[in-house]
């Protein structure tokens, strides 16, 4: 079975500070990682060509230093790495995003699977998996923590949903988004890494000619939403503290909670 | 092909080689050549002295929309029961409907559901669009964006809403993708530009440490999905609505997935999105121990209890107790927050709450600062007593 990861190079969004003083963001220090969830994808295909054969693609869209996941990919047992870099593809909204991948994997082309992550800690908006499965047609399969079945035709997964699961048969070729809770992610192989790291490495970076796009329909230019202003989240409360020993504080607390009939 | 050479006015200098960054362009017969690799980028254009390259290409303008009507929700309903986001986003719909002298559809599909209609209709639905069918019966992603695709085409909205639940946002994408318009995710704020006309998208980025207001100028439905319990239901007994029935043929061949089986997990402690009263514990709960006060605490208050995301990865609270960015957006009554520091993360989660009060030793944690009523002391102190104050009302008013 032929799989294709997606795998993004996201900032470690648990560090991020605010600038007190202008609202910015404080970017500097701030480590890049592999999105969380695109560990837990790597880590369902790799098992999955361990008991099947085949291959895994780990493919990323990124500025040249994501390459770093693409290695990292390779580390945890990828077989290849494409690392699609072009200054055209930057500021891309989920509908450049997807098309830019969409084409690459239509370049690729060959596969029977596609694993994502359900979502990147930077974004958050879950929209990429489902958009790459509708551009190229096939279906898919969101929030995936079990895979019941597999064989060369067709696979059963479990998808979470609020107050439970659904198991759902799909054909292949398909695309699943996965969450953390379908496996626990294998370390990278340090003899892999520093394979993935030499000169014969089985990584290729692409750009926009590579995969045949006109720069207008990718990057900010292709892009459909537009960012019209960023600020920091605004929160107003009356911000009164009781104090006192702990049985006055408390019954000065509950004093306002009846007062406001709370409870 | 948007470049092209004038070849009669090529003098051969090979800039324009030097200047493409993708290999797209060459010389032949000592005049420049543009290969199939071209991207239209431009790059070679602005180095050509002779102006011998040319282009047809027009900068990017705002199409004409203004045949483009109506704020349309996704009804989601699951086995003949609508989930609350949809009855939420009509109510906003209404809201931005008012501003743009439009109406509001709900977009109802399933199999059997037409009773659903009137409590789509009391919460702001001019109008209900009914598509049903056995194969819609239950959401499959396939069946329910073909149907929307074929809806967009045939009314033409002006703005589609879907709720951010595991359906909306397996859903939305697909549907965005298919009839190919920008998709904003799990919006917080929508409002209309009161010159523009444009729907106003403001939703968190980066885990909720800075928001963004975005904008869908290129195309139609300009569409956002919206978490549960972000927006205010509105009831309006008084509304009327009408149904709109459309038909499609949906085959099973297309729709590709097939569910096996749903399972309905049961439920340890209610959801917390619908809960008025939510106790919540951060690092400084310090052990289970201590979730188990906060428990008591919320089961005599009549309130559930939650965790941040140390409380869940500590294993003190389930995943599904999770408030906060990564978690649920919640809007109780009174939100309790015990040791918890108020990361921006956190904090996200909780802005619609009514009134919060944090309990927290560090007199400086951010959490203060949003919340209504604070004491600074222990919680392992604190919270028993406000327990035991508590028990004696309800004694005394036994």
């Amino acid at each position: 079975m032929n799989i294709i990861v997606l795998v993004k190079q996201v900032p470690d969004t648990t560090e991020i500070k605010l600038d007190p003083k202008t609202g910015n963001l404080i970017r500097e220090g701030i480590e890049s990682i592999m999105n969380p969830d695109d560990r837990h994808a790597l880590e369902a295909a790799v098992s999955i060509k361990e008991s099947m054969g085949g291959s895994v693609t780990a493919v990323s869209m990124g500025p040249p230093q994501a390459i770093d996941v693409i290695t990292e990919a390779m580390g945890m047992g990828a077989d290849r790495g494409i690392l699609l870099s072009d200054r055209a593809f930057s500021g891309a909204d989920t509908w450049a995003t997807s098309l830019t991948l969409g084409k690459a994997l239509e370049k690729i082309g060959d596969y029977d699977l596609i694993i994502c992550g359900r979502q990147a800690i930077d974004g958050d908006t879950a929209q990429i998996g489902p958009q790459v499965a509708d551009h190229l047609n096939i279906p898919h399969v969101s929030y995936v923590f079990g895979i019941d079945e597999i064989s060369e035709e067709r696979l059963v997964v479990r998808r979470r949903l609020e107050d439970g699961f659904e198991r759902i048969e799909t054909p292949v070729p398909a695309l699943l988004t996965v969450i953390g809770e379908l496996n626990t992610p294998r370390y990278a192989v340090v003899g892999r890494l520093i394979e993935a790291c030499g000169e014969k490495a089985f990584i290729e970076i692409w750009n926009a000619a590579d995969i045949g796009c006109q720069t207008r329909e990718i990057g900010l230019e292709g892009s459909l939403t537009h960012v019209i202003k960023t600020f920091a989240p605004k929160f107003k409360r009356q911000g009164e503290m009781l104090e006192g020993a702990s049985g006055e504080s408390i019954s000065a607390l509950l004093g306002k909670l009846h007062e406001n009939r709370i409870v | 092909m948007t470049v092209w050479i004038d070849a009669d006015l090529c003098n051969g200098c090979k800039r324009c080689v030097k200047a493409c960054p993708y290999e797209g362009v060459e010389m032949r017969d000592g005049k420049a050549h543009i290969l199939e690799r071209c991207t239209s980028c431009g790059a070679c254009i602005e180095n050509c002295k002779p102006k011998a390259i040319l282009t047809d290409a027009k900068p990017k303008g705002i199409p004409d929309f203004s045949d483009r009507q109506g704020v349309w929700v996704f009804a989601e309903q699951r086995g003949g029961a609508l989930h609350s986001v949809s009855l939420e986003l009509l109510g906003k719909a209404c809201e931005l409907a008012g501003s743009l002298n439009q109406e509001v559809s709900a977009v109802l599909l399933g199999s059997g559901v037409e009773n659903l209609a009137e409590t789509l209709i009391r919460h702001g639905a001019d109008h209900v669009v009914l598509v049903e069918d056995p194969n819609l019966a239950q959401y499959r992603a396939m069946a329910y964006a073909t149907v929307f695709e074929q809806l967009i085409g045939r009314f033409k909205p002006n703005i589609l809403l879907m709720g951010a639940t595991h359906i909306g946002r397996d859903l939305a994408p697909r549907v965005s993708r298919r009839v190919a318009v920008g998709l904003t995710a799990d919006c917080t704020e929508l409002t209309i530009d009161p010159d523009e006309k444009i729907l106003l998208q403001t939703r968190p980025a980066f885990g909720g440490n800075i928001m963004a207001t975005i904008a869908n100028r290129y195309s139609r439905p300009q569409m956002a999905t919206v978490r549960p319990g972000v927006m205010e239901l509105k009831d309006q007994p008084e509304k009327k609505g009408d149904i709109i029935r459309e038909t499609f043929s949906i085959s099973e061949v297309d729709i590709k997935t097939r569910i096996l089986e749903i399972v309905r997990e049961a439920e340890k402690t209610g959801d917390l999105s619908k809960a008025k009263i939510i106790v919540a514990g951060g690092r400084g709960v310090g052990d289970l121990q201590g979730f188990k006060v906060l428990e008591n605490l919320a089961e005599i208050l009549g309130g559930q209890v939650a965790g941040t995301r140390v409380a869940v990865e500590e294993g003190w609270v389930p995943a599904d107790r999770q408030v906060g960015q990564t978690g649920q957006s919640v809007r109780p009554e009174l939100y309790i927050a015990c040791g918890i520091s108020g990361a921006i993360q956190h904090r996200a989660g909780i802005v619609n709450a009514r009134y919060i009060v944090a309990i927290n030793r560090d007199a400086g944690a951010p959490i203060f600062q949003v919340a209504d009523w604070g004491i600074v002391g222990d919680l392992h102190d604190l919270v028993p007593e406000m327990i035991r104050q508590l028990q004696n009302e309800g004694g005394m008013n036994a």
